[in-house]
């Protein structure tokens, strides 16, 4: 047997795995040891979906998390690079700018929603401002740390091609720091969507963190867990597209 | 997921206390301009605060013993989690190191759990448990038993295969193996992921209090927030980037003085 049927095997049987402990979730609620109102079966969840992907509410969810997710993150991805690579490059500004970095870095990002409510309201553009600020951080340090690592003889290569330091910058030093920067990416994309699910649950104008805190209210938890099935995949979705990403602009490296 | 970074990306270059008089100049700056900015228009506002009366409302909070309550909740809730995630994550992950047919045959459903963003969870331990700390610390656990479980996962297959060949030539049976070789192996390496889930604890114990949980740090800046008082609100919010910090130190001190033993 060759190498990869062998894996699809291991594949198909980890996903028969999965099929039985769904299966055996399916027996515990038609059990009804816990009750079905904190513990829907598989099969209520998957109506529950049904019943949101045909009427649309779920979609119109999804696509409203999405969009302040993406939204959120892209800012502060072109935020945090255009800043990390301004502080990356010079050590001055490192020096000046570094343990403001590190005194921020362990703050909850979370914990910027009071001040953005007395700020801005409960409105969406205070929504996508937390998502931004919070996913900025990862972004920004990872950005600064790969610009700074550029290895001293490189830079001496680059002096002895006479390169401007606009042309050392981008052929140099950003492919240098690309891994870096996507592995914040990576960081900041999980944050956007945290934050994301948080912001919907206070702001209260739709949103799939929205959607699920009304459904654990109204005790409606065939919806819920939908709801948090689906958040699995779009977190699921953004560390693929991220993979895809980092495949292509890593190509070189391999 | 910071374990990607290195552990201080941003080193105020060469030199001590000069590379520190410099790194002091922003944030002071920044704080003196507030208040002159502050005192010139006069400032009464129901969502600004200026430095001098945040710190003063930071200290009544102190004096009052209300701010040192909702730590202790915060901080109670973070490190009882943090515990039961690191224990369930530690062990979960040797086991699979250990047994590759379950790490095989668990992979779909651990790739299925895992990207469940912790915050899509707390309905779920609101409708669960109730507000309280049963609801935060089990948020807690989950989000720190993973990568607990990954990076154990990942510490045990890089453990010398040298070590655990000597084991067998030691016929060492299997709970001897994993407390006499395995565990001092990985241990180096599960510090390293206890200091990240440590900052991950405090987080989402943070965010529970923010979006719903009516106890801690998180509920007291949102209390602050909604009974217009910013000083209070930004004071909670220096208070929590400074128990953050005082956290990420501690725990590299205490990691150190582990692995120094181990």
């Amino acid at each position: 047997m060759n190498m990869t049927s062998r894996r699809l095997l291991w594949l198909l049987a980890s996903v028969a795995c999965y099929a039985a402990l769904v299966g055996v979730w399916q027996l515990i609620a038609d059990a009804r040891l816990v009750a079905s109102i904190y513990l829907p079966g598989p099969d209520r969840v998957l109506a529950a979906l049904r019943r949101g992907a045909q009427s649309g509410e779920l979609i119109g969810m999804i696509a409203i998390t999405a969009r302040h997710m993406l939204f959120g993150w892209l800012l502060a991805s072109l935020a945090g690079v255009a800043l990390g690579a301004l502080i990356g490059i010079s050590p001055a500004a490192r020096a000046y700018f570094g343990p403001l970095l590190e005194f921020l870095r362990p703050l909850p990002a979370s914990a910027v929603f009071p001040v953005a409510i007395a700020l801005m309201g409960l409105s969406g553009g205070m929504l996508l401002s937390v998502i931004a600020f919070g996913a900025l951080w990862p972004m920004l340090i990872a950005t600064v740390h790969g610009f700074s690592s550029v290895e001293p003889r490189l830079i001496e290569v680059g002096a002895a091609l006479k390169l401007s330091r606009w042309q050392l910058l981008r052929k140099i030093a950003l492919p240098n720091a690309m891994p870096d920067i996507l592995a914040g990416m990576r960081f900041g994309l999980t944050i956007a969507l945290i934050l994301a699910v948080v912001g919907e649950m206070l702001v209260s104008q739709g949103g799939l963190g929205h959607w699920i805190l009304l459904s654990a209210r109204m005790f409606r938890s065939a919806d819920l867990f939908a709801g948090v099935f689906v958040l699995g995949l779009i977190g699921l979705a953004g560390s693929a597209l991220l993979n895809l990403i980092e495949r292509r602009v890593l190509a070189w490296r391999a | 997921m910071s374990a990607f970074l290195p552990t201080s990306p941003v080193r105020a270059g060469k030199g001590g206390s000069r590379a520190r008089l410099r790194g002091a100049v922003i944030p002071l700056g920044l704080v003196l301009l507030a208040q002159i900015a502050c005192d010139a228009v006069q400032l009464d506002s129901d969502s600004l605060a200026s430095p001098l009366d945040i710190l003063l409302q930071g200290l009544a909070g102190l004096l009052d013993g209300s701010v040192l309550g909702a730590t202790a909740q915060t901080l109670t809730a973070a490190l009882v989690g943090l515990a039961l995630g690191t224990v369930c994550g530690v062990t979960a992950g040797i086991v699979l190191g250990l047994f590759h047919t379950l790490d095989k045959l668990a992979t779909v459903s651990i790739e299925i759990i895992r990207p469940v963003p912790s915050a899509a969870l707390i309905p779920v331990a609101m409708l669960l448990f109730g507000f309280g700390y049963r609801m935060e610390i089990s948020l807690v656990a989950f989000s720190t038993l993973w990568p607990m479980l990954i990076l154990t996962r990942a510490a045990v297959a890089g453990v010398e295969p040298r070590l655990l060949e000597v084991a067998r030539a030691l016929r060492l049976g299997t709970w001897a193996r994993i407390t006499k070789i395995l565990i001092p192996a990985i241990l180096p390496r599960v510090f390293v992921a206890l200091r990240l889930s440590t900052g991950i604890a405090l987080i989402v114990a943070v965010t529970v209090e923010i979006a719903a949980n009516p106890m801690g740090l998180g509920y007291g800046m949102m209390l602050a927030q909604q009974s217009l008082r910013p000083g209070l609100m930004f004071a909670l919010l220096f208070w929590i980037g400074l128990i953050g910090l005082l956290l990420n130190m501690l725990t590299l001190r205490l990691l150190r003085r582990w692995a120094a033993d181990a």
